[in-house]
């Protein structure tokens, strides 16, 4: 294999991964979310019990180390995918560490939202499915978006430790072949092209949350 | 149509001893209100009266601790969820901070109300280009709120407000974050849209402007209590509280700028006493001025001025009298009041 045909195969592994655990993150996080903002006590859905054991469940998963979580759901993995190595096993690991990440990115992003706009909504007999479809997520959406780049660009880095499970990328690539065989060249060529993927990324996700913005 | 009988179910809003403490401060003790149909009902207090707590139980945003508040001859606390919502449908709600959807257009917030009640899309476009046309803001239906001034937000506000034709219309400091022009603008659209669509009125204010401008009758809230309330006209002829009498003071052209400096509190050992005479019957004001016409008052007139209210002349005349001792001057007041005027001490003068 030439070197254009490793960067090409590193760099699907590392956009599949990246892309599937990042959209699962995304579908699970923003419902949680919004559950840690409309259960508080002067939420729109005040739950306190719930709350506080997600609130719970989200800190200790978010307090434990990528590397560790990598190891530690080895077992869960197989049990998901059938198998422990491979990108697809990495994407697990990796969803499971970004869903919390998420989940407390886009609380931020909802707790933001003018009180007086649900206000208005509760005053227009609004449900409270109506308030979260009309209110809460719209005005929140550009903050719900910087926060998904944020996260993406989170599991970039992320993804290249999977390489330890043997999900091959580019953090892999550049163990590998850059450090392992003291091939300067690719390492190097390694950062660059993780350096554009991650700047990209921060583009395309600003102009976008941008784009929304209507404030 | 209803008819404008002098029933107990006229009442669009009643209020029945209606209690809310927040921790040890009680935002609202015992009131008793009663809104009838049709009319601009204002209620009016200094920030921390209690007023946007009175305004918010009666579509039930905040809750209260005792008594009753029924709307339409229905008890809110006799409702689940799901009549509540149907409930609040019927009752439009302006803010001071306008509470637009920054994320939808001018006409997707006037259509909001419409989509929440499942309205058919087709149906909802012909209602909301005929409330953009009542606030005159159909060139900006496709605008976002952020590129509107204030008055322009208040105005969609309001459009949302009536997109579900609600017999009730609250409005919470509506015109509060605007200036004096706008501010007047908004009254006569609230004005017109109460002639024209029959809607009942209720706001909050803490403005006397805006009560004599629009309001029918008013209800002056002090601490959580209503200490006083009428038609806006005999609250302003005859304000039986001194807390009424000091938020009148902001709408009554004040005394000639000398006069003003040169009053104090207490009496001098010689000086002359400056009284305000109130009365609403300027027919009657013959009656008022005989006893003053008493040589040993030495009475002047410093300033006069008559205003209309709800087509009713309330007349103001400022006198300087002779101080006589503080037993003399009370004899005075009493002779005054028993011609049911308004009569009150601004102050003492030398001289």
């Amino acid at each position: 294999m030439d070197d254009l045909e490793l960067f090409a195969a590193a760099l699907g592994e590392t956009a599949a991964m990246v892309g599937v655990s990042g959209l699962l993150s995304l579908s699970f996080g923003l419902p949680l979310g919004l559950l840690l903002v409309i259960t508080e006590t002067k939420g729109i859905w005040p739950l306190a019990a719930v709350n506080r054991v997600l609130a719970a469940l989200i800190n200790a998963f978010r307090s434990i180390p990528f590397i560790i979580l990598l190891v530690a759901l080895i077992p869960l993995t197989r049990l998901i995918v059938g198998t422990t190595i491979g990108t697809t096993a990495a994407i697990v690991p990796l969803t499971i560490a970004a869903t919390p990440y998420y989940a407390r990115i886009a609380e931020m992003s909802l707790r933001e939202v003018d009180p007086g706009l649900i206000e208005a909504l509760r005053a227009l007999g609004a449900s409270r499915w109506q308030i979260v479809r009309e209110a809460l997520v719209p005005e929140a959406l550009p903050g719900l978006v910087s926060g998904f780049t944020v996260t993406l660009v989170t599991l970039i880095g992320a993804s290249a430790m999977a390489g330890a499970v043997g999900a091959g990328g580019l953090g892999d690539l550049a163990i590998r072949y850059g450090y392992q065989r003291f091939e300067t060249r690719i390492m190097i060529g390694v950062i660059v092209v993780l350096i554009a993927i991650v700047s990209a990324v921060q583009v395309a996700g600003d102009s976008i949350a941008r784009r929304l913005d209507r404030r | 149509m209803i008819d404008a009988a002098p029933n107990p179910s006229a009442a669009i809003v009643r209020l029945q001893s209606v209690s809310r403490t927040f921790g040890a401060v009680a935002a609202l003790d015992r009131v008793d209100l009663e809104v009838e149909r049709g009319e601009i009902f204002g209620i009016i207090g200094r920030s921390g009266a209690g007023k946007s707590t009175l305004i918010r139980t009666i579509n039930a945003l905040e809750r209260i601790d005792a008594g009753r508040v029924i709307v339409d001859g229905r008890d809110l606390k006799s409702l689940d969820e799901a009549a509540l919502n149907g409930m609040r449908r019927n009752i439009g709600m302006i803010f001071q901070h306008f509470n637009l959807l920054s994320m939808k257009t001018v006409f997707e917030n006037v259509e909001l109300p419409l989509k929440l009640a499942g309205e058919p899309r087709a149906a909802r476009a012909a209602a909301v280009w005929r409330l953009l046309d009542l606030v005159g803001l159909r060139d900006k239906a496709a605008i976002y709120p952020a590129k509107l001034s204030g008055g322009q937000k208040q105005r969609v506000g309001i459009a949302r407000a009536l997109a579900s034709q609600p017999a009730l219309l609250l409005s919470d400091e509506a015109t509060s974050a605007l200036d004096p022009e706008t501010t007047l603008s908004i009254l006569r659209l609230l004005k017109d849209l109460q002639g024209t669509l029959g809607v009942t009125i209720v706001l909050i204010t803490h403005e006397m402007s805006v009560i004599r401008e629009i309001c029918d009758r008013v209800a002056v809230l002090d601490h959580g209590r209503i200490v006083e309330q009428g038609p806006v006209w005999e609250v302003f002829a005859r304000p039986r509280t001194e807390l009424t009498r000091r938020l009148l003071r902001t709408v009554r052209p004040p005394l000639p700028e000398p006069l003003q400096r040169s009053l104090r509190p207490d009496p001098p050992a010689a000086g002359r006493t400056l009284l305000r005479v109130g009365s609403s019957s300027l027919d009657q004001y013959s009656a008022v001025l005989a006893p003053l016409a008493d040589p040993r008052w030495q009475a002047q007139i410093v300033h006069a001025e008559v205003d209309r209210i709800q087509a009713h002349s309330i007349g103001t005349v400022t006198f300087s009298v002779r101080y006589r001792g503080a037993d003399a001057q009370s004899a005075l007041l009493t002779v005054l009041q028993g011609h049911r005027a308004e009569v009150e001490v601004l102050g003492y003068v030398d001289g």
